[in-house]
C-alpha cells in the first residue's frame, strides 16, 4: 500500500487497506510438452511462466517489464483467468479466486484487461456506445441504465459522446479506439486493470495523452493498475513499483525509483544500460549484453540470465537464486544480494 | 563538387500521390533530401507523417498506382527515369533496404546463404561458389556466431535479432553506397536494438555508407544519426544537424515531441506535457501549416500559408511562421 494512495470505492474493500488487492503465489503455466499422440514426449516445454510471486497493493501501479519471451503477458492472462495456471494461487482482496466466496464470474467484472491491438479488440460490427454499454448489459443493467452509463464513461475517457457514440471501430483513430477500450474496461467499475502494452502501438504524441487519461482515471475511480509494457520510460512513469522479469522468473521487484536508481540484478542493470543515452555527446559505445535472449524451451540452469551475465561464477550456473531482501521491499533474484551465497565476488569485495 | 563533399542522395521537392477512395492523398508533399557518403540522416516522424513513404520513393518501391513527382538522384543517376531493366541493377546494388521485419524481407523456403548467394550472382555474374564465400564474410561482418552453420538456416531458425543482422547482410551483400532503412529496431527488445544500432554505426564507419533510417524514437535517432529531419504530415518541418534539433528544436511539433517523453525527470504524479489532437487526415488537410489547429503557438498567419523552411542556425532549418518571423525582425 503506497502513502497518499486514493480511496477505494466505500463497500467494495473486504479485506481492508492492509491486504493487498492481488497475491499471487507460486504461478506457473507450461505450454506444450503433454506427451504426443501414442505416448510419446513432444519437442519441449515452454516454460512460460515458472513460479511466480507477487502482489499489489489498493491503490498501486505494478509495472511489469521484461523482454519478448519473459513471460509477462503469459502473467496477465494467468491472473485475469483467460488460460488456466498449472500452479499456482491467486488471491483477490484475500480471497482465493474461484472459491466459494469469489467466484470466477464476480472476480472477472472486478478484473479488466487492455490488450495492445486497439482494433483487433473491439467488436468491428458494434458502434462505440454499444460496444461500452455491452457489459454493463450482459451483467443485467437496463438498456438506457447501460446506454447512459456509456455515454458517461466516453465522456470520461476524453470522447464526446454526442460525435463518437455512433461511430464504428474502423472510423476512428488508434488513440481514440484505446479509449473506447479503456471505458468498456471501466464499465464494471472493476477495482483492477490490468494494461498490457496498452500504449505500445500509439504514436509517441498520442502516448502522453493516453498516460495523462490513465492517471486521471486511476485518481478518480480508485484503480489498481497492473501495467505491463517494454518501454522503460513509459514504467518509471506510471508506475508506484516494478518488476523485471526474465525468462519466466521474478528477476527483481520494487519501488520503481529504487530499481531505477540502484538496480540489484545485473539483467535489470544491463536492460536499463540498453536504453538510448538521449545525449548526442555521449552515445552508447558498448552493448551491455551480447545475443538475444534464449529461448523459454530448456531455460540455462541455476540462474537462468547466467550466460548472459558479465558477474558469472560457476555457482550461478549450479544453483538458482532465490528473491533475496536487498533492502525493504526491494528484491532480487541474484547470488550478489545474498551474503551467504558464497558468491566469489562477495568474498573479493 | 566532387569526391565526399558531393550528396549521393539528392531529393528536390519530392511528392507522392496515392489513389485514395475520395481522389488522390498527398502522402509526401515536398521533401528535400541531401546526403553526403558516410553521413547518417534519421527521418523522425509518426505513423502516417510520409518517413516510410519517402524512403520507398528513393527505391520507387510504390505500386505503379501512386504518383512520384520532383527529382530523385542517387550516385547521379535519375532514379525516377529508370527504367525497369535500370532499376533492377539499381536495386541491392546502389541502394538497399532493410524493414521493420527481417521476418518477410526473406523468402521462408529457402537457405539464408542461398538467398545471399543468389543476389551477388544475379549482381555481380559470380558463380554460386563465390556468392556463398560472400555470404560467409558479410555474416562473420554482422558478428552472427558460428556462420558457417548459420548460412544453412532457414529463416525461421533462427532468433529476432539474428534474422535482422542476416537482414543487414543480405542487403550489403553487393556492397550498396546507400542504405535505407525502415524502422529495423522497432520490433526488437530493448538489449538487442542497442547492439544492432551499434553495427550499424560501425559498418557505416568501415564501409562509408550513407544511411537514411526511419524511425518513431527519438532516442533512436539520436543514437544513430549525424542529422535528424523531424517529418509531419508530408513535410519536414526542422532538420539539423543531431545535437542542434535535440537541444535547440525550435519547431513546436519536435518541441512537444521532446517534452512528451517520460524520461525520469518528472516528479511522481507529475502529467506529461502532451501535444493534443492527433494527427491530420491527410485527405484533407488542414489549411496552412499542417500541425497549427495542434499547435499552442498558433497565430492567424499559421492557417493561411504553408510555411517556407527558414534557416535559424547554420544547417538547422524550420517550417513555421514564428520562426520566420523572429528572423525577419
Amino acid at each position: 500500500m503506497i502513502i497518499g494512495a486514493p480511496p477505494e470505492m466505500p463497500g467494495r474493500d473486504r479485506g481492508g487497506p492492509g491486504t493487498p488487492l492481488l497475491q499471487v503465489r507460486g504461478l506457473a503455466k507450461h505450454f506444450g510438452g503433454s506427451s504426443g499422440l501414442f505416448g510419446r514426449a513432444k519437442a519441449g516445454v515452454v516454460r512460460a511462466v515458472d513460479g511466480v510471486d507477487f502482489s499489489v497493493g489498493k491503490g498501486e501501479t505494478l509495472g511489469i517489464v521484461g523482454e519478448s519471451g519473459c513471460g509477462k503477458s503469459t502473467t496477465a492472462r494467468l491472473v485475469m483467468q483467460i488460460i488456466e495456471p498449472d500452479a499456482g494461487e491467486i488471491l483477490f482482496d484475500g480471497e482465493a479466486v474461484g472459491s466459494r466466496a469469489l467466484g470466477l464470474r464476480d472476480f472477472r467484472r472486478q478484473v479488466q484487461m487492455v490488450f495492445q491491438d486497439s482494433y483487433a479488440s473491439l467488436n468491428p460490427r458494434l458502434t462505440v456506445e454499444d460496444t461500452v454499454a455491452f457489459g454493463p448489459r450482459v451483467h443485467g443493467a437496463s438498456p438506457s441504465a447501460a446506454l447512459a452509463k456509456a455515454h458517461d464513461l466516453l465522456h470520461r475517457v476524453g470522447l464526446e459522446p454526442r460525435r463518437f457514440a455512433g461511430r464504428y471501430p474502423h472510423e476512428i483513430s488508434g488513440g481514440q479506439r484505446q479509449r473506447v477500450n479503456i471505458a468498456r474496461a471501466l464499465s464494471l467499475d472493476p477495482r483492477l486493470i490490468i494494461l498490457d502494452e496498452a500504449v505500445s502501438a500509439l504514436d509517441k504524441s498520442v502516448e502522453a495523452q493516453v498516460l495523462n487519461l490513465l492517471l486521471d482515471l486511476k485518481r478518480d475511480f480508485g484503480l489498481t493498475y497492473m501495467f505491463i509494457t517494454h518501454d522503460l520510460n513509459v514504467v518509471r512513469f506510471m508506475s508506484d513499483r516494478i518488476m523485471v522479469m526474465y525468462l519466466g522468473k521474478v528477476a527483481e521487484v520494487g519501488e520503481a525509483e529504487a530499481i531505477f536508481e540502484a538496480p540489484g540484478h545485473p539483467y535489470t542493470s544491463a536492460l536499463l544500460a540498453s536504453m538510448p543515452s538521449m545525449d548526442p555527446d555521449h552515445r552508447t559505445q558498448e552493448a551491455p549484453l551480447s545475443g538475444d535472449p534464449p529461448n523459454p524451451i530448456n531455460p540455462p540452469s541455476g540462474c537462468r540470465f547466467h550466460p548472459r551475465c558479465k558477474l558469472v561464477s560457476t555457482l550461478c550456473s549450479q544453483a538458482e537464486p532465490a528473491l533475496n531482501v536487498m533492502a525493504g521491499d526491494h528484491l532480487a533474484a541474484c547470488h550478489l544480494v545474498d551474503p551467504q551465497s558464497g558468491h566469489p565476488r562477495l568474498a573479493a569485495a | 563538387m566532387t569526391g565526399r563533399d558531393a550528396a549521393i542522395v539528392e531529393a528536390k521537392d519530392l511528392t507522392v500521390d496515392f489513389r485514395g477512395p475520395k481522389g488522390m492523398i498527398r502522402a509526401v508533399s515536398g521533401v528535400d533530401l541531401s546526403l553526403k557518403p558516410g553521413e547518417t540522416l534519421a527521418l523522425l516522424g509518426e505513423s502516417g507523417s510520409g518517413k516510410s513513404v519517402s524512403l520507398r520513393a528513393l527505391m520507387r518501391l510504390h505500386p505503379s498506382s501512386a504518383k512520384i513527382g520532383g527529382t530523385v538522384r542517387v550516385d547521379r543517376q535519375d532514379v525516377l527515369a529508370m527504367s525497369s531493366r535500370s532499376l533492377s541493377a539499381y536495386r541491392g546494388k546502389t541502394v538497399s533496404m532493410i524493414f521493420q521485419d527481417p521476418g518477410l524481407a526473406f523468402d521462408p523456403v529457402y537457405r539464408i546463404g542461398d538467398q545471399i548467394a543468389e543476389a551477388v550472382m544475379r549482381h555481380e555474374g559470380v558463380s554460386r561458389a563465390e556468392g556463398r564465400r560472400r555470404g560467409l564474410e558479410l555474416f562473420e561482418r554482422v558478428r552472427i556466431p558460428s556462420p558457417e552453420r548459420r548460412l544453412d538456416n532457414y529463416p525461421h531458425e533462427m532468433s529476432g535479432g539474428m534474422r535482422q543482422r542476416a537482414m543487414i547482410a543480405l542487403a550489403l551483400a553487393c556492397r550498396p553506397k546507400v542504405l535505407l532503412a525502415d524502422e529495423p529496431t522497432t520490433a526488437l527488445d530493448a538489449t538487442v536494438q542497442i547492439q544492432v544500432l551499434l553495427l550499424l554505426r560501425e559498418l557505416q564507419r568501415e564501409l562509408g555508407l550513407a544511411i537514411i533510417f526511419v524511425t518513431h524514437d527519438i532516442g533512436v535517432a539520436v543514437e544513430i544519426a549525424d542529422r535528424i529531419a523531424v517529418m509531419y504530415a508530408g513535410r519536414i518541418v526542422e532538420t539539423g544537424p543531431c545535437a542542434e534539433v535535440i537541444r535547440n528544436a525550435t519547431h513546436p511539433y519536435t518541441r512537444g515531441l521532446l517534452s512528451s517523453r517520460s524520461d525520469g525527470t518528472l516528479a511522481k504524479g507529475e502529467r506529461l506535457k502532451a501535444i493534443p489532437g492527433s494527427p491530420p487526415d491527410l485527405a484533407a488537410p488542414p489549411p496552412g501549416c499542417a500541425f497549427g489547429p495542434r499547435c499552442e503557438s498558433f497565430v492567424p498567419d499559421c492557417a493561411k500559408v504553408v510555411p517556407e523552411s527558414v534557416s535559424v542556425r547554420a544547417g538547422h532549418d524550420v517550417r513555421c511562421v514564428r520562426a520566420a518571423f523572429r528572423q525577419a525582425s
